[in-house]
């Protein structure tokens, strides 16, 4: 069966990774703009990585007939200061009529400074003015929690429509709160630091599968490209119907990603 | 899934972590150091919360591991999140 593996850093990846996926059954995935481990030293920096997703990554992922979409933002990570996130800022709407790039992403909070803050609400506003999709990052371990609240508080005083916003890297403490309030939920399934993919299972059980995806977050860091049908694997495990499986990992993120309305399998 | 089918597709993956934790505890003991870690700290709480009966332990555990304030912080520092709330300083 196809899957969409909704949120990948293939920028970090091999390609014996697109290999791999492709004989897993990857037809298509989305790259968000991230952290690449290091500060970028100028805006020219963060264009060139902006050309990268948008030109080299997509010709990599067709060698495998898999099709690449990118988000473009300046991550949280390297919003701290205001002054220069807001340059880099200031290059994205030149690439955002490119054929791949599906909205604003992954924009969010990383340490939930005040700096970061104000960043993500400008970047809220450049999507709520451009009509953008936006794709979050919501923070790591012991800060994810409070962040997760601060976010959405941030998008609720937008008009962005929730149903356009997807909130990414949910857990059993947050993802209540993230559907509950209309937003889209995306489960990251990483060995250590988010979702097991038995715990995605988990989740999918006791809150059924509206508006929720899964994803392999794969990166530079402790992560799989896999991950995404090795949760296949583990919800068919528990005797899941192949419906079930298809909804989470195909149907879903084709209905939240197509309404950039740049978004195809094909 | 019934509870013998459960039990059965993960109990030794779980009696396997376990026995990390317990590892990796006696390796903590085994250095001789004896001096508080926050993080250890909340690992103990943890387990602690494992015993309850209640269903919602996960979540449960995950609050214990959160920072519960409120208000955005001042400044960004340069190290990442370490998995448990550190002191105030």
């Amino acid at each position: 069966m196809a899957y969409i593996d909704p949120h990948i850093h293939m920028v970090s990846r091999t390609t014996d990774d697109y290999q791999r996926m492709a004989q897993a059954g990857c037809v298509a995935i989305t790259e968000p703009a991230f952290w690449a481990g290091f500060d970028r030293s100028s805006v020219q920096g963060f264009f060139d990585y902006y050309r990268q997703l948008t030109d080299t990554e997509p010709k990599r992922a067709a060698n495998y007939g898999i099709k690449h979409h990118c988000w473009l933002c300046i991550n949280p990570k390297e919003a701290e200061d205001v002054g220069f996130a807001r340059e880099v800022i200031s290059i994205i709407p030149d690439f955002l009529d490119c054929k791949n790039v599906l909205g604003i992403g992954e924009i969010g909070l990383n340490n939930n400074s005040k700096n970061e803050l104000i960043i993500l609400e400008e970047q809220l506003a450049l999507a709520e003015r451009l009509n953008q999709l936006v794709l979050v990052h919501t923070p790591h371990l012991e800060d994810k929690l409070k962040g997760t609240t601060l976010i959405m508080d941030a998008i609720e005083n937008t008009s962005l429509d929730p149903n356009r916003v997807l909130i990414d890297h949910v857990e059993e403490h947050t993802v209540h709160a993230v559907l509950n309030r209309g937003f889209w939920a995306g489960m990251t399934l990483y060995p250590d630091t988010k979702c097991t993919p038995q715990r995605a299972a988990d989740i999918i059980e006791m809150h059924g599968t509206e508006r929720l995806w899964i994803n392999s977050a794969g990166d530079w860091g402790p992560s799989d490209p896999l991950a995404v049908p090795k949760c296949r694997l583990e919800l068919a495990s528990r005797g899941h119907s192949k419906s079930l499986i298809n909804t989470i990992s195909y149907d879903n993120p084709l209905s939240f990603l197509s309404q950039s309305g740049k978004f195809s399998v094909e | 899934m019934t509870k013998k089918e459960i039990v059965d597709q993960y109990f030794l993956e779980h009696r396997a972590k376990v026995l990390d934790i317990a590892a990796f505890l006696d390796r903590i003991d085994r250095s001789g150091e004896t001096d508080a870690d926050f993080r250890i700290d909340a690992l103990m709480r943890c387990i602690k919360e494992l015993q309850s009966e209640k269903e919602g332990r996960t979540e449960r555990i995950l609050s214990i591991l959160s920072d519960h304030t409120t208000e955005p912080i001042d400044h960004a520092g340069m190290k990442g999140a370490c998995g448990a709330v550190p002191p105030p300083s």
